[in-house]
């Protein structure tokens, strides 16, 4: 009996970039729950997403590198292929209305040919550290900034990584408090920790491979100065993007 | 007064435990309703792990059942894992809802659905979270009402202590009844206090602290008697006679977090009364009512449509079994063609499987695993069991599969069954290698698959094996290693043939859970104390920690582990759930199981819905009858479709 076929699917006819946040409660999920979230949400929304042919076709989205889970974040990127033209404000609005609260659609674009995620090469993230004096981290910093390399190990499921910490950093340094609370995630934490002591870090890192995340940063800073959270240290990724552009803006 | 979110309290500990989502709730087609609007409260445990838990159909049903009502509120709760578990205890955060965050400790009732026996210390751990007394005995008016029931609680027996009312039987309209009681004794000012409050349930449902229990010099009970007036002598169990009026879940909750079932499951029929004798669902849910094959039909397109999952599950103790299963099958694949949504059978007899089936569930692209359960390796041993399935079914089923195109079917079998030799389970591996013969003939190619399953058999209450012997583990071990060995033997077949297969230790233990009375309720605690935690999964399971505990527990008692399971009961012995009324008529499941085992070879019995009704007892005395189709209605595939955007 002959292989049967796999079925025929419709050819995708628009590729889109989807910027998303994860808040609140939702930096807790992993990159595979956030894909699971996704799945569903286009669906949920009906959009008419490209899947792949053979046995088990698959919904055509792709993810560039997700923040860590429990980390927060403001600047995620996928890309959807669709079968059929769609507005990008439409798809925006039913996107994250079919999207659990905490995962937020914030801008769609279309996808000019010659892949943006190559520009994704750097992330700005911003660490709230419970317990942590701000003189106390300007000192760390400038520990951190004048050492030539960071060694750090990290604990994965596949055993012990090394990395550099140092090497992937580009700009580091501590920011006021004011403004945090005002923001839609973040200000709980702020509020939490109001009583004691909190400083406020703002660094840029580049996409390495092996990625060095902003806890393996702290781990380096940890060793070197010795400041450490009195509670987990809040994550956010505010934004993604080329070295250049993210070390042109100013945000202390 | 507003209850406040133990979330800020328990969000700095959510980085340091193991996929943290789990704990955080927000998912799609979750609800949080405003605290003080409601009067009733109730917190809706499903006492496993998250991953297990949210799929739950019974929760989904009754959650939705109830937050639908004004004035009622319902919210989830799920065992954490041992990592936050310490957590917990070292920072003082209790139990708590996923919904709302709320502790579990300021409802107005703690219900527990309990699908497995092996749950039953989840309970505890739960209860000790929240802050509840782990005894009935010693709550007050400020606790919750803790509640039990699913199919677990159909001998609520060993956890007796532990609970304060149990409901038997279907849940959605027991939900109610116990919201109306509660309300208005809320709303006349608790009168008679928690004692009140339960003498007023007492009408409605099972309340084991008004059972007087007492035991003969052997360790047998003497008798099980109310100890009130106005208390049944026997509780019933309720039976929803309508499923089209109940089309619950319409909005599942859809997890963020990774769960056992991806899919829309929608229940096509509640019941089964194909009589297999060692099947306790399908004793204790009769009689078969089916949903009919338009509400299916708008259950799925909402349901879909709601949950945006891309698999549909039809339902129910043996799926293949509906009336109009092809019809529904066919025109959901018409609705569904092009859009990557699938349908799977979860339950399908190995009889009942046919060629459009095979077609329609492989239709849009993907073939979910396909299972059959034979149960028993030979024909006298099907006999026996009244799994009335004989080998040339299963042969014309399986090479109906692979001609079809699936390339691996699952067989699920149990060992250890009464009358059971070394013989007919060796004749597993038989079967299973002319499964893998006629595959590979039927699919013109050599690299299918078949994998066997077997796990050890527990007897189970409300069921003709209620009176049987437990096989000892060390048998079923044995007979389990045999099999191995002989799936392994012949290299034609080996590498064609999975096996898989639970040791006999742990349903020795689930074993004494089912069969227990009170008495295992000192040795359910013991354990707990002892630290067991999850003791349906492998990796936190310990024979040796059940072992002592049930050795210092019942210390002084002429009973024992032995005693509970490997012991056959007599036709005069009181069986501790005797006085819970699934509806079977004692003398027809004595009867039956006689039948089982007569020297002379076992007597089968058919399926009441195709054959007249040999009064297993259940209609007559509940009120109910078989509902099945066929309705002849057809389901019209554009009308169902969800609008799709840009098509």
């Amino acid at each position: 009996m002959p292989e049967p076929d796999p079925r025929s699917q419709l050819p995708a006819v628009q590729h889109l970039v989807v910027r998303y946040a994860k808040r609140g409660k939702m930096r807790f999920a992993s990159h595979r729950d956030v894909a699971r979230a996704f799945e569903r949400g286009v669906r949920r929304a009906g959009l008419p997403i490209a899947y792949s042919a053979g046995f088990s076709p698959h919904p055509k989205i792709s993810y560039a590198g997700g923040a860590p889970t429990g980390a927060a974040s403001e600047a995620e990127y996928l890309s959807l292929a669709l079968t059929a033209r769609q507005a990008e404000t439409q798809v925006c609005q039913r996107l994250d209305a079919a999207l659990p609260d905490g995962i937020d659609v914030i801008e769609v674009t279309e996808e000019i040919s010659g892949a943006p995620k190559g520009n994704l090469e750097a992330s700005e993230w911003r660490v709230v550290l419970p317990g942590v004096s701000p003189a106390a981290a300007e000192q760390a910093v400038a520990g951190f900034l004048a050492l030539g390399e960071a060694p750090v190990e990290r604990l994965t499921d596949k055993g012990v990584r090394r990395l550099d910490a140092r090497a992937a950093v580009v700009e580091m340094n501590v920011i006021d408090a004011d403004g945090i609370a005002a923001e839609p995630d973040g200000g709980q934490r702020a509020a939490m920790t109001g009583h004691e002591d909190c400083a406020i870090l703002r660094m840029v890192v580049l996409q390495t491979a092996p990625a060095v995340r902003p806890e393996d940063v702290l781990t380096a800073l940890r060793d070197g100065s010795g400041i450490a959270a009195s509670s987990p240290p809040l994550t956010t990724r505010l934004a993604q993007g080329s070295r250049a552009l993210l070390t042109g803006e100013t945000r202390s | 007064m507003p209850v406040e979110s133990v979330f800020p309290r328990l969000e700095p500990l959510l980085p340091r435990v193991r996929k943290p989502i789990q704990y955080v709730g927000g998912e799609v087609g979750s609800v949080v309703k405003d605290w003080d609007a409601a009067d009733v409260r109730w917190a809706l445990c499903y006492p496993d792990a998250y991953e297990v838990g949210l799929p739950n159909q019974g929760i989904q049903i009754l959650y939705e059942v109830l937050n639908e009502r004004d004035g009622v509120l319902a919210e989830r709760t799920y065992n954490v894992w041992p990592d936050l578990e310490e957590l917990m205890r070292e920072s003082g955060v209790p139990q708590f809802t996923v919904d709302a965050h709320r502790p579990v400790s300021a409802f107005d009732v703690l219900g527990v659905s309990f699908a497995s026996e092996m749950a039953y210390t989840n309970l505890l751990t739960v209860l000790d979270l929240a802050g509840i007394p782990l005894l009935s005995s010693e709550r007050s008016v400020v606790h919750p009402l803790v509640i039990a029931g699913g199919h677990a609680a159909f001998n609520p027996e060993p956890i007796a202590d532990f609970l304060d009312v149990v409901v038997l039987g279907d849940g959605e309209q027991a939900v109610l009844a116990v919201t109306d009681l509660i309300r208005g004794w809320k709303r006349a000012g608790q009168p008679g206090g928690r004692d009140g409050l339960l003498l007023s349930l007492a009408a409605v449902a099972y309340v084991p602290r008004f059972y007087d229990v007492s035991y003969l010099p052997d360790g047998r009970i003497s008798k099980i008697v109310p100890n009130r007036p106005g208390v049944p002598a026997t509780v019933s169990k309720y039976t929803v006679m309508d499923l089209d009026a109940w089309p619950y879940p319409r909005a599942p909750i859809v997890p963020v977090a990774e769960t056992v079932h991806e899919r829309y499951s929608v229940e096509i029929f509640r019941g089964c009364t194909r009589g297999c004798r060692f099947c306790q669902a399908g004793m204790i849910t009769r009689p078969v009512r089916e949903r009919s094959i338009t509400t299916i039909g708008s259950m799925v397109a909402a349901g879909v449509a709601a949950s945006g999952f891309d698999e549909v599950g039809l339902l129910s103790l043996s799926s293949a079994d509906h009336s109009e299963i092809n019809e529904i099958a066919v025109d959901l694949a018409d609705c569904y063609e092009g859009t990557n949504v699938g349908l799977s059978l979860p339950s399908t007899r190995v009889d009942a499987f046919n060629v459009t089936l095979a077609d329609e569930l492989s239709r849009n692209g993907r073939r979910s695993g396909l299972t059959f359960a034979p149960e028993g390796g030979s024909e006298r041993l099907r006999k026996v069991i009244n799994k009335m399935v004989t080998e040339e079914d299963l042969i014309r089923t399986v090479t109906t599969a692979y001609a079809s195109g699936w390339r691996q079917v699952k067989l699920y079998f149990m060992c250890g069954l009464p009358t059971e030799t070394d013989a007919d389970v060796l004749a597993i591996a038989q079967l299973a290698r002319r499964v893998i013969a006629a595959g590979r003939a039927a699919a013109g190619r050599r690299d299918i698959r078949c994998t066997v399953s077997i796990g050890g058999f527990v007897p189970k209450p409300h069921t003709p094996f209620q009176w049987a012997a437990q096989c000892e583990p060390e048998v079923v071990d044995a007979r389990l290693r045999a099999l191995g060995g002989a799936l392994r033997a012949d290299r034609a077949y080996g590498k064609a043939i999975g096996y898989r297969y639970h040791d006999g230790r742990p349903g020795q233990i689930e074993g004494l859970l089912s069969r227990g009375d009170r008495r295992v309720g000192r040795v359910i605690l013991a354990a707990w104390r002892d630290g067991a935690r999850f003791d349906g999964w492998s990796e936190h399971f310990s024979y040796e920690r059940w072992l002592r505990s049930a050795e210092s527990a019942l210390v002084g008692e002429p009973v024992g582990l032995a005693w509970y399971t490997t012991r056959e009961r007599d036709y005069s012995e009181v069986l501790p759930w005797d006085h819970l009324d699934a509806g079977l008529d004692r003398d027809w499941l004595w009867q039956d199981w006689q039948d089982s085992i007569a020297p002379e070879g076992a007597a089968e019995v058919e399926d009441c819905r195709w054959t007249p009704c040999y009064e297993c007892g259940v209609c007559s005395t509940m009120g109910t009858e078989i509902q099945v189709g066929p309705t002849g209605v057809r389901l019209d595939g554009r009308r169902l479709l969800p609008v799709v955007v840009g098509r």
